[in-house]
C-alpha cells in the first residue's frame, strides 16, 4: 500500500468529514420559494450522465468484439457505480427530510418520474456492481465468466440509455417550465453524458498512467476520444438548435430562460460569465477533438478532454436547472447563486466519489497486473 | 421434544411481530363523517377582483389559522394567500398598454387546486394527492422535501419550511397543526374548515364578499352564479392543468 495512495485518501476522507458536517448545518441559503432546485440536484443530473457513459466502453468490447478495449471496460463499469452512488449522495444531501427517503420505496408512485429515477439508479448500481465483480473475479481466477453475465450486460445497455433519458424526463415533462419543456432534452442529456463520461475517463486513464503505470493502451484511448469528439459536435448542433428556436422565433416564454444565461434578463446576470466560459469550453474542445493530429496527442488530447468535460459541467451540472426556475411564474427574476456551504457539501460529494473510485480502480490493476 | 432457546426466541419475535397485524385489524374501524361538512364534487373559488380592495385581510387570516410562519426573508418566504399585481398574475396577457385601472387592481393569488395537477403528478411519494371533490392536499408526514411538487407548479403556489417554522410564529392556533423544516406547504382550500360545515378563512374575513368559494359541480351554486353573470379569466389556462380559481374582472 503505497504511501501517497494512503495519504491521498487520507486527503479524501478529510474532505468528505468537513463536507458532511457543512451539510448537518441549516438549509442552503442559496435556494429560494422561486429557485427551489440548485447545485446539489445539477450535480445529480450531470452525473447521472457520467454513469450512462459507461455504456461506451461496454458496447465496443462486449457487442462489437473490440478487444483493444480489454483494460478499460472494467473502469468504465466501476465509474459508472461511483457515479450513481455520487448521485445518490446528491440527492440525500439536497432533501428536506433525508431520513423519509424511503417513503418512495414504501409509496411507489409510478406515475412520478422521480419514483422511476430512483428505481433504474439503484438497478444501474447493482447491474454494473454485479457485472464488474463477476468480470473482475473471472479475470483474477483465469476463468471464463458464468454465462448469465452475458444477459447482465445486455441489459445494462439500454438500461444506460434510461438512467439518462428517465432524469431528463424529470425536467422535460413540467408545463411551466419552458427551458426544459423540449423533446431535445432526454436526447442532449445523453449526447453530453457521451461527451463527459468518456472525456472523464480518459482523464483518468491518464491519471492512473502516472501514478499506477496502469497503461489501457493507447488504442483504446484513441477510439474513446473518436467518441467523445461525436459526442461534443452533437451537444454543439444540439446548443446551437436551441438557440435557433429561441431566439427566431422570438416568444418571451421560449427565449427567457436562454436570455438570462447568455446575456442577463431585466439586469439580472449572475450567470453569464459562466455561459460564456462555456462557450469558449466548447469550442475550445471541437477544435482540438475534431483535428486527428490534435486529438490523437497525448498532451492536447487532455485538455480537450477537460475543456469537454468543465463544460457539460457548467451546463448540466449548474446552468440549465436553475436557469429553468427563471423567470419565476411572475415573470420576474429571483437569481441563484450556490453558496459556500453548498460548495464545500458538493466537495464532500466529490471526495466520496474519488475514495470510491480510488477502491474499485485500485482493485481492477491488483487484479489485471496479475 | 426439546425446543432450543433459538427457536424459542425466533418463533416467540414471530409471532410479536404479527401483532401490528392484529392491531392494525383492529382499530381499521372508520370515523364517521361530520353530518356539518359542506358537501360539493368540486369545489372552487371566484375572486371578484372589482371588489377586492387589497386589504389583505384574507391572507391575514389564513396566514393566522394555519400557523404560517412568517420568515422575514422574501427569498424563502412561505404563503399560502397572496397578492400580486397584473402583470404578476397573467405574464402572459399583459401587454405594454394596460389601463392604469388594471395595472393598480390587486389580484390575490392561492394554490388553484387544479383538476389535472402537475404537482400531484409528479411527487414521488403521494405527499401531495387530489381528493374525489377536488381539494388537492398535504401529508406532511410523508413529504421528503424533495420540492419536485414546487418545480412541477406551474403557478408558483407552493413553499417550502427552509426554516423552523415555529421560530417564526409569534402565536400559535392550536386546532391546526404546525408544521417542520423541510416539507411543503400551500393553501388546503381550508378542509379543515370545510369538515364542520364552516367556509374558508379567507372567504369569512373578506368585508367586501370579493371571495366566493364554491361547488362548480352544482349549477345553483354562488360561485356558478357568479361566473355565468360576470366575464372571468384564469392563470395558465394553456398548460391544461385545469386550474379552480377564477378571476372576475
Amino acid at each position: 500500500m503505497g504511501r501517497s495512495y494512503l495519504l491521498w485518501m487520507g486527503f479524501l476522507a478529510t474532505v468528505m468529514a468537513v463536507g458532511y458536517s457543512v451539510h448537518m448545518l441549516d438549509f442552503p441559503a442559496g435556494l429560494s420559494r422561486d429557485v427551489s432546485w440548485g447545485l446539489h440536484i445539477a450535480q445529480f443530473t450531470f452525473f447521472v450522465g457520467v454513469a450512462a457513459s459507461a455504456l461506451m466502453v461496454v458496447l465496443p468490447y462486449y457487442i462489437h468484439n473490440m478487444k483493444e478495449f480489454g483494460r478499460i471496460t472494467l473502469l468504465g463499469e466501476f465509474l459508472a457505480v461511483t457515479a450513481v452512488t455520487v448521485c445518490l449522495l446528491f440527492i440525500v444531501v439536497d432533501l428536506g427530510m433525508p431520513h423519509r427517503i424511503w417513503n418512495v420505496v414504501f409509496y411507489p408512485t409510478p406515475n412520478s418520474p422521480l419514483f422511476w429515477d430512483v428505481v433504474v439508479l439503484n438497478g444501474y448500481i447493482l447491474i454494473n456492481l454485479v457485472l464488474g465483480w463477476k468480470m473482475l473475479e473471472a479475470e483474477h481466477q483465469g476463468a471464463p465468466p458464468p454465462f448469465w453475465t452475458k444477459w447482465v450486460m445486455y441489459a445494462s445497455l439500454p438500461w444506460a440509455v434510461s438512467i439518462h433519458a428517465v432524469t431528463a424526463f424529470i425536467y422535460a415533462g413540467l408545463p411551466g417550465r419552458d427551458l426544459w419543456l423540449t423533446a431535445l432534452l432526454a436526447p442532449k442529456f445523453l449526447a453530453s453524458a457521451f461527451a463527459a463520461g468518456p472525456a472523464l475517463l480518459i482523464l483518468l486513464c491518464a491519471i492512473l498512467k502516472r501514478t499506477a503505470r496502469f497503461d489501457v493502451g493507447a488504442a483504446a484511448i484513441d477510439k474513446l476520444s473518436v467518441v467523445v469528439m461525436y459526442a461534443t459536435i452533437t451537444v454543439t448542433i444540439m446548443q446551437v438548435s436551441e438557440f435557433f428556436t429561441s431566439f427566431y422565433a422570438g416568444i418571451p416564454a421560449h427565449m427567457h430562460s436562454l436570455q438570462y444565461l447568455f446575456f442577463g434578463l431585466d439586469g439580472h446576470h449572475a450567470l453569464t460569465p459562466l455561459m460564456w466560459i462555456y462557450v469558449v469550453l466548447l469550442i475550445t474542445a471541437l477544435a482540438i477533438l475534431i483535428r486527428p493530429k490534435l486529438r490523437n496527442d497525448e498532451q492536447t488530447r487532455l485538455i480537450g478532454c477537460a475543456a469537454v468535460f468543465f463544460a457539460m459541467m457548467i451546463e448540466k451540472g449548474l446552468a440549465l436547472t436553475v436557469a429553468g426556475f427563471i423567470p419565476n411564474p411572475f415573470g420576474r427574476v429571483t437569481e441563484y447563486v450556490p453558496t459556500w456551504s453548498e460548495l464545500v457539501v458538493m466537495l464532500g460529494v466529490w471526495a466520496t466519489g474519488a475514495f470510491l473510485i480510488s477502491l474499485f480502480y485500485r482493485l481492477v490493476i491488483s487484479v489485471k497486473e496479475g | 421434544m426439546s425446543l432450543s432457546r433459538k427457536d424459542f426466541l425466533k418463533a416467540a419475535v414471530c409471532t410479536i411481530g404479527l401483532a401490528p397485524l392484529a392491531i392494525m385489524a383492529a382499530s381499521s374501524a372508520r370515523t364517521a363523517p361530520d353530518p356539518r361538512a359542506l358537501q360539493g364534487a368540486s369545489w372552487a373559488m371566484a375572486v371578484d377582483t372589482t371588489k377586492c380592495t387589497g386589504c389583505n385581510e384574507c391572507a391575514v387570516a389564513c396566514h393566522k389559522g394555519h400557523n404560517v410562519p412568517n420568515v422575514g426573508n422574501s427569498k424563502q418566504e412561505v404563503k399560502w394567500i397572496w397578492q400580486e399585481n397584473y402583470e404578476g398574475a397573467f405574464p402572459e396577457l399583459s401587454h405594454n398598454y394596460v389601463d392604469e385601472g388594471m395595472k393598480k387592481r390587486p389580484f390575490m393569488l392561492l394554490c388553484n387546486h387544479c383538476e389535472n395537477p402537475t404537482c400531484v403528478k409528479v411527487c414521488p411519494t403521494q405527499a401531495t394527492f387530489r381528493r374525489p371533490d377536488g381539494i388537492v392536499m398535504m401529508d406532511y408526514h410523508r413529504c421528503i422535501g424533495c420540492r419536485y411538487c414546487m418545480t412541477g407548479c406551474p403557478y408558483g403556489a407552493r413553499s417550502l419550511n427552509f426554516n423552523e417554522p415555529r421560530d417564526f410564529l409569534k402565536e400559535i392556533n392550536p386546532e391546526f397543526p404546525t408544521r417542520v423544516k423541510g416539507v411543503v406547504e400551500k393553501c388546503n382550500f381550508c378542509e379543515e374548515r370545510l369538515a364542520i360545515g364552516k367556509k374558508p378563512l379567507c372567504v369569512e374575513a373578506c368585508r367586501y364578499q370579493a371571495l366566493t368559494f364554491g361547488d362548480l359541480a352544482d349549477a345553483n351554486s354562488e360561485i356558478r352564479k357568479l361566473l355565468n353573470d360576470h366575464p372571468s379569466q384564469q392563470r395558465k389556462l394553456s398548460f391544461g392543468t385545469k386550474p379552480k380559481v377564477f378571476y372576475i374582472v
